[in-house]
């Protein structure tokens, strides 16, 4: 969902923009980042931003965790609560004043402010300005790690295959299915196995999951099978709001399978034989 | 700008829920759905494995047809001017019950009895079929898909491949009840009891009807793509040809249909052509021996101008119909064509019927989506589906008292509780200290969230919040370290 | 106000202080991923065309008579309809009367009308010629004309077309250059015989125009 305006007048026809070339990472890590951690993960996965502050911090990264974030705006937005969405991204936008990165722990959130804040904010040339500079350094967490922090991920844990699913949005956004492979893939003892129609929707899209349940059950009952089917014995994905929909799921269906954040998988992989996560 | 249009509507085109439900429970119809989609989706991205031309491609497709619209009202002129002088007749309709007059007057005004159709999803928009048989008029479809859903009194369920839902044994069982012919589920025999039958039709038809892929404006041409063969047999034998097709069909030149077939034939069955493209640019001519001696264009509006007054919702008419969006569709897929009630399925239909039958009678199409991108990705002009649903979602509820009408149906899904519920969200999420006591609550109290949370615990466990929130976690172990 | 009063008002209404989108064509992108060299073109026209079930035969000037006749009469045809007043279907008509053919020749020499029940049922092959080929996605470009009307290459269920190797064009855009202005009444591009896949994506060939087609390329080039 790109922030398709192109021409200067509000009537003019529409063209869509033009592909965007593939994004530039700066060279050398940066000694100091915000944290974004989301509203799914503040209240339902918490581990899920301490483990991604502990990557990072283990990088030689200082963590700055604003308190007076919340949530990105996403769930209104898309349910068509457009000046209430506005709302809640202008007080996001107060928080990230430094010129430090913004990693954030989703990539349907991270689409969000480098997407749609631009959307939100077309008629306020003043936020727009604070809002492309926002833009230009979010980074989702996995996107941060391998690009950013050019992580050397250290394997110690048991042999393992994983099945990853990756967000619609970050997906389409911000190529996290990607990034997220790509980390997988530096674990040694890991495999990633591929399940069926892998990159079909999880069936969560935020409220459509309410709304919709008869529709989104169905969705989340075919991803939840062809997890099981991939023959995993762990799912992994970088999107906490797929995560609740899909392990919502398997302990509705009794399935022994839970979904973990990739934060949280990574981090422990590579810990070494010590107590987790404070 | 109002548009106070009467809207004949498919009453189930209100209970897109309730159909769905009941197509969810369908087996059959998941299986013969998600198989015909994986092979789809498979065909189009093997005709298309260049990402480099299959990109730039799309993007042509997307400025040739935003050209198009950004002169709509000269192309249609120069189009009608074009195809008059070569002796085609051009009739406009605001709405299907004109466009259904003009095609009534001039079958009526030929005595005709018997009209054979091509393909147009137009016709359908007009409940042509209908409105003939009610005036006496036989109305038979050539499309074997069509055909097929014809006999069984259905609609179909995708627009290139009407009769996707069903499989070779219910296509039998069919002919075998409504043709009397012995049970088969080969596919050829089918196709051949089809066409001797049909060929009839052909042969004795008065009228042949037709819908347009492309109207070029510069040198007044209809051209038409198919594979059966139905389509230049219905525009070709008959002595009357009538084209219906939207207003937002035209393309300027004859060379913007290079790029557009492409797009078009690829995007919807994976094939580089179709068998047949029928390029029409006036009856039979002194000296020719076939060929009909009359042909028509009817141009529908049906609510196009309404999308069109709206700059961003004015990229739905970008649309070429080639379905793909519809093939990529995890909710398509799903509920299949016919639970939408709209003529138009999948996502380019729940952008395109609240224009045409009015946000009122289509409120939960909007939100009928995951918004997960899969349409936008493939449309080959690049309409921003999912963009496009989220602002129809926004139409959808705002308050009667919002100035500024700009869908027929705005505001159908206003719900003060729910408002009030996201001005709750908003204050909850904009000011920290509530936010930080809401979370408090909810992560001391997180043993009473109730098991039953209505529609999310009906395919859920009920989610618990953690027992202390990352904004608390976070702060001890940052204060820590420093 | 008549519906296309208020339709184009309407349109120019939202189109009030706007700009038009400038001519985007772009020939580079739909003209040069599909470049061939001369010798492939054949190549690859019987390709595509033989993938979809089209029979397509390399032949010349001298051969394409008999072979034309060898295949109606190893598909037991004992009729076909021609042009006699074409080029091509009077070569083809003194080909027969010297080798004593007994095929029996129909011209499409009158309107439909007169004959229609005799073109639906009777009429077993049609052979015309063609305007032009496309490379890129193995077509034949047919333009119907008072001696070759529309429905000789749809009606009769095997239609044999005739093709000069040197009038086959790389893509479309290549072939469009070529087309007459104005465009003629009908211009037909024909890439194989009838098929519909509407039945659970099956392919059935024959669905209502031909069955079967016929290519006999005349390499001349």
């Amino acid at each position: 969902m790109s922030h398709q305006f192109y021409n200067a007048g509000p009537q003019e026809t529409r063209v869509a923009p033009p592909r965007k070339p593939a994004r530039t990472y700066p060279t050398g890590k940066p000694a100091q980042v915000y944290l974004f951690g989301t509203c799914v993960v503040d209240l339902f996965f918490p581990e899920a931003g301490m483990d991604a502050i502990h990557l990072l911090e283990r990088e030689g990264i200082r963590v700055d965790f604003p308190q007076g974030q919340s949530c990105c705006g996403q769930p209104a937005y898309t349910s068509g609560y457009t000046e209430q969405a506005r709302e809640v991204a202008r007080s996001q936008l107060k928080l990230f004043d430094n010129d430090w990165p913004v990693v954030v722990t989703s990539g349907s959130c991270a689409g969000m402010f480098r997407e749609h804040y631009a959307d939100l904010f077309k008629d306020e040339p003043d936020t727009l300005a604070k809002v492309q500079h926002l833009a230009a350094r979010t980074y989702e967490l996995a996107e941060f790690l391998l690009h950013v922090c050019q992580v050397q991920l250290a394997d110690q844990g048991a042999p393992l295959q994983v099945a990853l699913h990756t967000s619609c949005s970050a997906r389409r956004e911000m190529n996290t299915h990607l990034h997220a492979r790509a980390l997988l893939g530096q674990l040694a003892q890991v495999e990633r196995v591929e399940h069926d129609h892998e990159s079909e929707c999880c069936g969560f899209g935020g409220t459509f999951s309410v709304r919709m349940p008869d529709i989104a059950g169905a969705m989340v009952a075919d991803k939840t099978q062809s997890l099981l089917a991939s023959g995993a014995q762990q799912v992994v994905s970088a999107d906490c709001g797929c995560l609740m929909n899909i392990n919502g799921a398997f302990e509705k269906q009794n399935m022994p399978l839970l979904g973990q954040h990739l934060a949280s998988f990574l981090w422990q992989r590579t810990q070494a034989k010590q107590e987790a996560s404070e | 700008m109002s548009n106070q249009r009467i809207h004949t509507v498919d009453v189930t085109a209100r209970n897109l829920k309730a159909n769905a439900r009941l197509s969810l429970k369908d087996q059959q119809l998941r299986n013969n759905m998600r198989s015909a989609m994986d092979a789809l989706i498979s065909k189009r991205i093997i005709s298309m494995p260049d990402e480099d031309e299959r990109e730039n491609l799309r993007e042509l497709g997307n400025k040739i047809r935003a050209r198009a619209l950004s002169e709509l009202p000269d192309l249609l002129e120069q189009l009608e001017a074009n195809l008059t002088q070569q002796g085609i007749q051009v009739h406009w309709a605001s709405s299907t019950d004109e466009a259904n007059a003009i095609v009534l007057k001039i079958a009526q005004a030929r005595n005709a009895k018997q009209v054979i159709k091509g393909k147009s999803m137009v016709s359908e928009e007009m409940a042509m079929n209908e409105h003939l048989t009610e005036h006496g008029i036989e109305a038979l479809e050539s499309d074997m898909g069509e055909y097929i859903i014809q006999l069984d009194n259905e609609k179909p369920t995708h627009i290139i491949m009407p009769a996707i839902h069903k499989n070779a044994e219910q296509v039998g069982r069919l002919f075998e009840h409504r043709l009397a012919l012995p049970y088969t589920d080969d596919v050829d025999s089918l196709i051949q009891s089809a066409r001797g039958i049909l060929r009839e039709k052909f042969f004795h038809a008065d009228i042949g009807i037709s819908g347009v892929n492309f109207a070029v404006a510069e040198t007044g041409t209809l051209l038409l793509v198919e594979n059966e063969g139905n389509g230049r047999m219905s525009t070709t034998v008959p002595p009357v040809h009538i084209a219906v097709t939207g207003i937002e069909k035209v393309v300027a030149n004859l060379q913007d249909t290079v790029p557009l077939l492409s797009l078009l034939t690829r995007s919807a069955l994976g094939q580089g052509i179709t068998t047949y493209v029928n390029m029409i640019s006036a009856p039979r001519q002194p000296g020719e021996f076939d060929g009909p001696e009359e042909v028509h264009l009817v141009l529908l509006d049906n609510g196009r101008s309404q999308a069109f007054a709206d700059s961003e919702l004015r990229q739905t008419l970008n649309c070429i119909r080639c379905g793909a969006c519809m093939n990529h569709c995890p909710v398509y897929t799903r509920i299949g064509g016919q639970a939408y009630g709209t003529v138009y399925p999948g996502p380019i239909g729940k952008i395109i019927s609240p224009h045409l039958l009015g946000l009122e009678n289509t409120p939960d199409h909007p939100s009928a989506s995951s918004l997960c991108g899969a349409c936008g990705e493939v449309c080959p002009v690049k309409i921003p589906i999912p963009a496009l649903l989220r602002r129809l979602r926004e139409e959808n509820v705002k308050s009667p008292q919002q100035t500024g009408q700009v869908m027929d149906g705005q505001g159908s899904r206003y719900s003060s509780a729910e408002r009030l519920l996201w001005k709750g969200w908003q204050y909850f999420n904009s000011l920290p200290w509530l936010y930080k006591i809401g979370t408090f609550f909810a992560t001391r109290f997180a043993g009473l969230t109730p098991k039953n949370l209505g529609p999310w615990t009906q395919n859920h466990s009920a989610p618990k919040p953690a027992a202390r929130s990352l904004h608390e976690l976070a702060k001890a172990h940052l204060e820590k370290k420093s | 106000m008549s519906a296309r009063e208020k339709i184009l008002a309407s349109l120019r209404s939202s189109l009030a202080g706007t700009t038009p989108v400038a001519d985007p064509f772009d020939a580079t992108l739909v003209d040069e991923p599909w470049r061939y060299a001369p010798a492939e073109r054949v190549t690859r026209l019987k390709e595509l065309m033989t993938a979809v079930h089209s029979e397509v035969l390399l032949t010349n000037r001298d051969e394409w008579p008999k072979l034309l006749s060898d295949l109606l009469a190893a598909r037991n045809i004992h009729k076909l309809l021609l042009a006699p007043n074409t080029a091509h279907g009077e070569v083809f008509s003194d080909h027969c009367q010297a080798a004593q053919n007994p095929l029996q020749l129909l011209a499409y020499d009158r309107p439909i009308e007169a004959w229609k029940r005799e073109l639906f049922d009777d009429v077993p092959a049609s052979f015309t010629g063609t305007l032009a080929g496309i490379a890129a996605t193995g077509t034949l470009v047919v333009q119907p004309n008072p001696a070759e009307p529309r429905l000789m290459s749809l009606v009769p269920p095997l239609h044999i077309a005739l093709l000069n190797a040197s009038q086959i064009h790389d893509n479309l855009y290549q072939a469009q250059q070529h087309w007459p202005t104005p465009m003629p009444s009908n211009l037909l591009l024909i890439s194989g015989p009838s098929k519909t896949a509407d039945i659970e994506q099956v392919l059935a060939y024959g669905a209502h125009g031909p069955k079967d087609l016929i290519v006999l390329i005349v390499e001349d080039a």
